[in-house]
């Protein structure tokens, strides 16, 4: 049977389940308990500076905030729905043109009801970040 | 008047919204009255974040108030390029449902380097706003 979005494994919940996710090109690097890292990579069409070719700052707003979603599930016990609450990004730079985005996001604290989150955005080298991001994240637990 | 001198021009904001591939993306449009700006986003399927609720991606109403505040800054720039996001600061107030969304930006200040911006997007009632921005954005002669 096929999976659906509840039964899917994380990575495919993450990417292929998220039609959104999924225009984006986004793919799961990895995923431990509180940290997650995703990628988006460069299309033509998400470009936006025509005349340097760099990918949209709203790419990397989604990525980071996909990806700071990821570190807080990835932190809870069981999946669950969350919605952000508040999200601040500060665009240190632009990224390199034709180069795509990754984000990795740490889950500093999960109460029962809101995750508390931390990310950071390059695109080539993990030591010259594009950009980093600060979240809370509310909870919603089933039942 | 000498901090926001520069005249209001359709054809900056004409030039932004066809210039940039990821506008096309998101499916974005301005509607203008005067100088008034309502930046408006058709739903479509591959804006959804959360297919279960459903509702679109916080990442998409975050990116989309972004645009709407460089589109009205390129409205009040004239044929200046495009600024650069500095940093934003979003916050979600309710789900966005699949439905159009809309977002109408406030310049709080153009100075000569950076501007102020404040953004709100609802969708069925502009009292029931479902997320804000307020962003720095530097301006680039």
């Amino acid at each position: 049977m096929a999976d659906t979005y509840e039964t899917a494994p994380l990575d495919q919940r993450m990417t292929t389940f998220v039609p959104h996710a999924a225009a984006l090109g986004m793919t799961l690097v990895s995923c431990e308990k509180g940290v997650g890292v995703m990628q988006t990579p460069w299309r033509e069409e998400l470009v936006g500076d025509p005349e340097t070719g760099v990918i949209a700052s709203g790419v990397v707003t989604a990525l980071l905030d996909h990806t700071c979603g990821l570190a807080v599930n990835s932190a809870a016990e069981a999946p669950m729905p969350i919605a952000t609450l508040d999200l601040r990004i500060d665009y240190l730079r632009a990224a390199a043109p034709r180069a795509g985005i990754t984000a990795e996001a740490r889950c500093v604290k999960l109460t029962r009801t809101v995750g508390f989150v931390r990310a950071e955005a390059w695109d080539t080298d993990r030591n010259d970040l594009v950009a980093i991001a600060q979240g809370s994240f509310m909870l919603s637990p089933r039942g | 008047m000498a901090e926001d001198a520069a005249t209001p021009t359709i054809e900056g904001l004409q030039a932004f919204m066809q210039r940039v591939p990821y506008v096309r993306f998101l499916g974005m449009g301005v509607e203008l009255a005067g100088d008034e700006m309502t930046a408006v986003l058709p739903f479509a399927q591959h804006l959804v974040g959360n297919p279960m609720i459903p509702a679109l991606h916080g990442g998409v109403i975050g990116a989309f108030m972004e645009m709407t505040a460089l589109a009205q800054l390129s409205l009040a720039q004239g044929g200046a390029r495009t600024p650069k996001t500095i940093d934003v600061t979003i916050e979600y107030l309710r789900p966005a449902r699949p439905s159009a969304t809309y977002a109408r930006a406030i310049l709080r200040k153009v100075g000569r380097r950076v501007a102020n911006v404040q953004v709100e997007a609802w969708q069925e009632s502009r009292a029931q706003p479902v997320a804000g921005l307020t962003g720095h954005f530097l301006l680039r002669g």
